[in-house]
Order: C-alpha cells, then structure tokens, then sequence
C-alpha cells in the first residue's frame, strides 16, 4: 500500500525511522487542521459547499470544524466584516491557543472588496494578522483548498520557536494583542 | 433567578451573525433582545454612487442563497421605470431561473433546520444538487453563487444546449434526492416532535409583523406576489400555494418542501412551452450591443460607449416593485432625478422585517426551539442587514 | 381608489402625484389618522415598507418618509408621503397600528435622523451605536475618509456626483 502521507526526511534503518522532533510533528499538525468557520455572508455558503460531498474539505484532515475557539487551529474568516464585527473578531482570535493561523477567504476579509463603505473594515489585517489570503468574490471551493493548502505549507516548515520569537511578539504588539 | 445569556454574534448554530441577549430561567426563556448591524455593508448608500448595471452586482449579495432572485427582480423594476416590455421568451426565462433559485434558498433551510435538530446526512444529500444548480447558472452567466444574472431588457446569452441537457438531468436526479431527503425527516418521530409546537406565531400577529412568504403561509395566509401581483408571465404557470396552519417550525418546513415540488412543476412547464423568440428587447440604450457590430457600426459604438459609462437615458420618477424571493416580498423602490445613479434605492428585505417577530417567537418556550425557530425562518444575514 | 381616497382624506392631502400606483402627500401630523382610518375602514392592514428621503436641495432641505401600504383584501396597493424639514425632524410613530413598523422606523432614525415620536427603542440598529452623524443623508460621502492607503487622483476622481 502506498504512502497517502510522504514521510519527513529523515534516516530508515532496520526497524527505525530517525527524524527531527520539529518535522514529525510538522506531519502531524498539517494533516490535522481544525477549522474555525467565521462565516459572516456569501462566501460561507461557498465554504459550505467546499465542506460538501462534491469538493470535500475534510480530506485534507480538517474533519472537525470547530466553532470553539480553544479547539481551532485556523481562523477561517469568510465574508464581509463590518467595522461592528471587528472586536468579536479580535476577541475569538485572543480566544485561540497558538499556534494558531488565519485565512482571510474573500476579497471582503482581505480588503474589504467591492464594499468600500462607512461601515465596513477593509481587510481584516488591520485588526489580526493574516497567514494566507484568498481572493475571489466569493472564490471558488478548488481556491479555498488550494489557500487550506498553502496554510498546510506554512504548518509544515514552521520552526518549533517561532511563536516565541522576539519578531512574532513584535507581530502581535503591533496588533494590540498580548 | 434568572440567567442572561449572550447568543452571540458568532455562534454555530445562528447561521449569520446577528446577537441575541436572552434571559432565562433554566431552559425557559423569559426575554429576548436582538442586536444586528454585524454585517451591514451600506447598500443603499452604495446604489446612489453607482450608475444602474453595477447595481446588479450588490442586488445579488443580499439574500446570496437565491441570487438571481434579487438580480432579475432589480432589472424587472429598471425596466418598469423605464416603460421596457421584455418578450415572451425572456420572461419564460426569467420564471425557470427564478424557480431554480427558489430551490436553491429553500434547500439550504430545510437541510441546515435538519442539521439543527441533529440530522446531518440530509445536509450532505440535498448540497449534491446545490452543485448542479450552480452548474447550470455557470451555463447562463459564468458564476456559481453571487451569479450577476441577465440583462436590463433580458438575457446576456441564449440557453445553449448544454443548458436544456443539465436541467433536464437535474429535474430527473432532484425529484428523487427530494423524495429521498423527504422520507428522512418529514415524518420522522424525533424531528416531528421538536419541531411542532415551536415559535408558532398567529395570522394576525404575523399580518401586523409584515410577514411574506413560507414563514407568512405557514401561518395560514396565502399571500403569494406571484399570485397576487404577477410579473414575468407568472400568470400562464399553473402552481398551488401550500399553506399551513399553526406557522410553527414544522409547517414552515413542509411549506418550503412543498414549494419545492411546486418550482420543480413551474420550471417543468415553462421548459415544455418555451416560446421562440430573441432573449433580449430591442433596447440599445439600455443593452450593450453584440461585440461585432460594435466593431463596425457608428451607433452599435456609441450605444457601447455611454452604456458602459452609465450614461443611459432614465426618466425621472419613482417606483416600487417586488418579486416573491425565497423568504417573501423583496421589494425595490427606485427614485430616479434623471442622472446615472438612483437617487435613491431602499430594498425591502423580508428577513429584516421577519426577523422583528423573533423576540415574541420565542419568550415562553425552551431554548432549543429558540434556535430550531431561528433556523426555520431562514434569515440570511446578508438581507437582513443590507 | 384615488377618488374614494382624495375624497375621504381631502384635508389632509397636500398633493397627488402621478406614478406607478397612487400616491399621496399628506401633512405629517395626519400620518396617524389617516393610517388608522386607512386600517379600520379600507381594510388596508399590511405595511408592506417605510423608509426615508432627503432632498437637500428643496428649499427648506426636507426629510420625508414614505409608507407602502398594501390591502391584500382587494389587493389595493398605496404610496403615502409625508414631510419635514430637517430643522425639525419629528415625526410620529405607527408603532402603535403596525408592529411591522419598529424596526423599519428604527432603520429610518439610523440612517436619516428622523425621530419618531413614540416608537418604544429608538435607538441605532445597523451602525454602530457610538456613530455621530446619519449617514444616508446627501452631505455625507460613502467612505469614511479614514484611509490612508487610498489616492483619489490614482482612480481619477476628485469629486463623485
């Protein structure tokens, strides 16, 4: 039976498999993403096709979508957010225990799309920062898998220390975020 | 003693993000608060900067379950204010795709009222053929959800062959998804039982409330603008009304279930007495001009021109006109002074209006049928909130 | 139904104007009555919109809300208008006839700054509640001004009519 997985680098020998600590659970955390759906409009019912049958999200390892904060790994903010909105936003992210990522899914929550109003924040980044952003109004569901894929690149060569990093400090400072 | 708990705008089980601030004691719930606005992008400020085509495009973000809805009613009331009669084949057009979307809004209810009591294999079923309905909007306008479709004056493209194929493939493999989905929850014991008897609302309160549609019928009222004010040829469709009697959570559900049969036997009709015909009027002020002739006559290229810079000719003028949407009487009323953009343009969106009742739904019962009674009234934030 | 109107409501009717269903202006103190009359005697129980208008360049700048009413018994559709200038922008309320009518007024007072005199909440429901200005009305632009990232002569705009 072949590989669904490929394996980290590392050493085989007879009966061991040597690697690092930080790509093992590198594979680990990027076969098993738990999405926190922040559906606001239009482009949650097209999350909501991508979870269908048809296109299948949970193949990916994102079979439980958690609406918990404390249990999510990705933000997965899809829609319009309205400058109303922006504290419950910041409070869920606060709410998540690192390492956590965002994806902005839309072009609302990256820019603030074709509603350049009085009420709307325009791009979700001026409050939290976003890890991989997915334009498109709304984008297809092959795009929102391709964006999951790309956060599972970023899953997979995070170092160990990065969220404890001077730099990422300095990230969430300038954010107002502790 | 009585516990205040926050219903907030971010929850799993309000589909849209709108706050509730509930106070209950044990599960019963003894006052509601609402609060919206979460997601309110200012439309109507919006369509006073725009000239009328890219108006389209904002129409389709407010009830987005059922787009072409919102898009085709916008341009019916163009062409009211501007005096246009579209022909026959394009108001047969207009029905099937507005039948379709009708289908389209009242799956995602009755899948997701079912995800809410617990049954989510339904969900999964009936999204399958949410996917080929989007597939045959991608054969007339290129999009999936937010679809921008038709023209002012018709259609942009012809049904294509490919079309007649899908939707004929769609109405064989719907019917039996339906009847499949039907046989899961309709009398299904666990789901009857949480369902009957919760945010029941009278005729009369939902008469004074401003309730259309499947929540107005449920209640006992049928109150139908395709029946009562009928655009786009409606009145050459033979359709029943189904109506319910308590317009609590169940009735509401066997409504739009019933409405669904009722699309599948209006989209039936209209695909077996389609009429020959241009797709479009003769409208050049208002309707870009086939690309080659924009490339070869003086007129064709003008007409391009002052179409795609707003510049057509609206007379001045007000009007009000609604179509039956998925959740009731959408209505656009339009003031026009004579330039490019309205002068103003308020929607009349039914889930803002439904939504009032929501407090004097659910004071007095449990709170899970407080949330089986939010599902159920199919409130779609992006309506809601314009 | 535009006669039976105009002879009913004769003195309160300030104008009958000509459009897709009747329409009438009306003064704004006789909102209530002649809604409550329309309710009881012509069976006209269903407000199916009301919304505001701002016409700055009438002179005195005006404020006006409209009432779509529909009679679903003879399936009578009518337009009523009425209004203010926004010096003084009072208004009653229909709270009292239509439920329909609390969150449609509430929407009304966001966006125009028409106050209802009546209405039981009159608070903001779609902007923020610490937002300083009614934003629908005329002098108010579409952007809040706020960003800095955009430049107008880069869109070719300086002013958008």
């Amino acid at each position: 039976m072949s590989n669904l997985v490929q394996a980290p680098e590392g050493v085989t020998g007879q009966g061991f498999f040597l690697t690092s600590v930080e790509k093992a659970v590198a594979l680990a955390r990027k076969n098993s993403i738990w999405p926190l759906p922040f559906a606001t409009s239009c482009c949650g019912i097209e999350f909501m096709a991508t979870m269908g049958s048809h296109y299948d999200f949970s193949r990916f390892g994102s079979e439980r979508p958690s609406f918990s904060p404390r249990q999510a790994d990705l933000l997965m903010v899809m829609g319009t957010v309205a400058k109303k909105l922006g504290p419950v936003l910041v409070q869920v992210y606060q709410q998540m225990a690192e390492p956590r990522w965002v994806l902005s899914m839309g072009a609302c929550a990256s820019s603030g799309g074709i509603f350049d109003t009085y009420s709307v924040l325009q791009g979700i980044d001026k409050v939290i920062p976003v890890d991989v952003y997915v334009p498109g109004c709304p984008p297809r569901p092959e795009q929102v898998i391709d964006g999951l894929m790309k956060i599972q690149d970023l899953v997979a060569n995070e170092s160990l220390r990065r969220r404890h990093s001077p730099e990422y400090k300095a990230l969430l400072a300038g954010y107002g975020i502790e | 003693m009585s516990v205040t708990l926050n219903l907030g705008p971010t929850h799993p089980a309000t589909h849209g993000v709108f706050q509730n601030i509930i106070e209950i004691d044990g599960e019963t719930i003894l006052s509601a608060d609402s609060t919206i606005g979460y997601i309110h992008r200012a439309f109507e400020k919006l369509a006073e900067h725009r000239p009328y085509y890219q108006i389209t495009p904002i129409t389709d973000r407010l009830n987005y379950c059922s787009s072409p809805i919102n898009n085709l009613g916008w341009h019916m009331t163009v062409e009211k204010l501007l005096g246009v009669t579209v022909p026959k084949r394009v108001d047969y057009m207009r029905v099937i795709i507005m039948e379709l979307a009708r289908i389209s809004d009242h799956l995602i209810c009755n899948s997701i009222l079912g995800v809410d009591t617990g049954a989510f294999s339904g969900f999964l079923y009936l999204f399958q053929h949410r996917e080929k309905i989007y597939e045959i909007y991608e054969e007339v306008c290129g999009a999936r959800l937010t679809t921008n479709i038709g023209r002012i004056g018709g259609f942009e493209r012809d049904f294509n062959d490919t079309f007649y194929i899908k939707i004929n493939e769609f109405l064989d493999e719907f019917s039996e998804a339906l009847t499949e989905f039907e046989s899961l929850l309709t009398r299904n014991r666990i789901f009857m039982d949480r369902t009957i008897g919760a945010g029941g609302i009278s005729a009369e309160r939902a008469l004074n409330y401003g309730f259309t549609g499947p929540n107005l019928r449920a209640a006992g009222v049928d109150y139908d603008v395709r029946v009562m004010n009928p655009y786009s040829s409606y009145e050459d469709f033979e359709f029943e009304i189904p109506v319910g009697t308590n317009g609590d959570c169940y009735d509401r559900y066997m409504v739009r279930n019933v409405e669904m049969w009722q699309s599948i036997s209006i989209i039936k009709q209209a695909l077996a007495k389609m009429p020959e015909g241009p797709y479009h009027a003769d409208v050049p002020e208002f309707y870009l001009p086939p690309k080659q002739d924009v490339y070869q006559y003086m007129e064709a290229l003008i007409y391009h021109f002052k179409i795609v810079m707003g510049e057509i000719p609206v007379p001045v003028g007000e009007v009000y006109h609604s179509v039956e949407g998925g959740n009731g009487e959408v209505g656009f009323y339009l003031v026009s002074d004579g330039g490019r953009s309205p002068f103003r343009l308020h929607f009349r969106r039914p889930s803002f209006i439904n939504y009032q009742a929501y407090p004097e739904l659910i004071v007095g019962g449990l709170l899970s049928d407080a949330i089986l009674t939010l599902s159920s009234l199919n409130i779609i934030a992006g309506e809601l909130d314009a | 139904m535009i006669e039976q109107f105009q002879a009913t409501f004769s003195d309160h009717i300030i104008a009958v104007e000509a459009s897709d269903m009747p329409t009438f202006v009306i003064r704004k103190e006789s909102v209530l009555p002649v809604l409550t009359q329309l309710f009881k005697e012509f069976k006209v129980q269903f407000l199916t919109d009301l919304c505001g208008i701002h016409y700055p360049d009438a002179t005195p700048p005006m404020l006006g809300v409209v009432y779509h009413l529909h009679a679903l018994t003879t399936n009578t559709r009518i337009r009523i208008k009425a209004f203010t200038p926004v010096s003084e922008p009072h208004f009653p309320s229909v709270v009292s006839l239509f439920s329909a009518a609390n969150w449609m007024e509430r929407e009304t007072y966001d966006f125009f700054g028409i106050i209802f005199d009546g209405h039981p909440n009159l608070k903001r429901i779609l902007n923020e509640d610490g937002m300083t200005y009614f934003p629908m009305r005329k002098e108010y632009p579409l952007e809040e001004g706020t960003r800095t990232d955009k430049d107008d002569a880069q869109f070719g705009r300086e002013k958008i009519t």
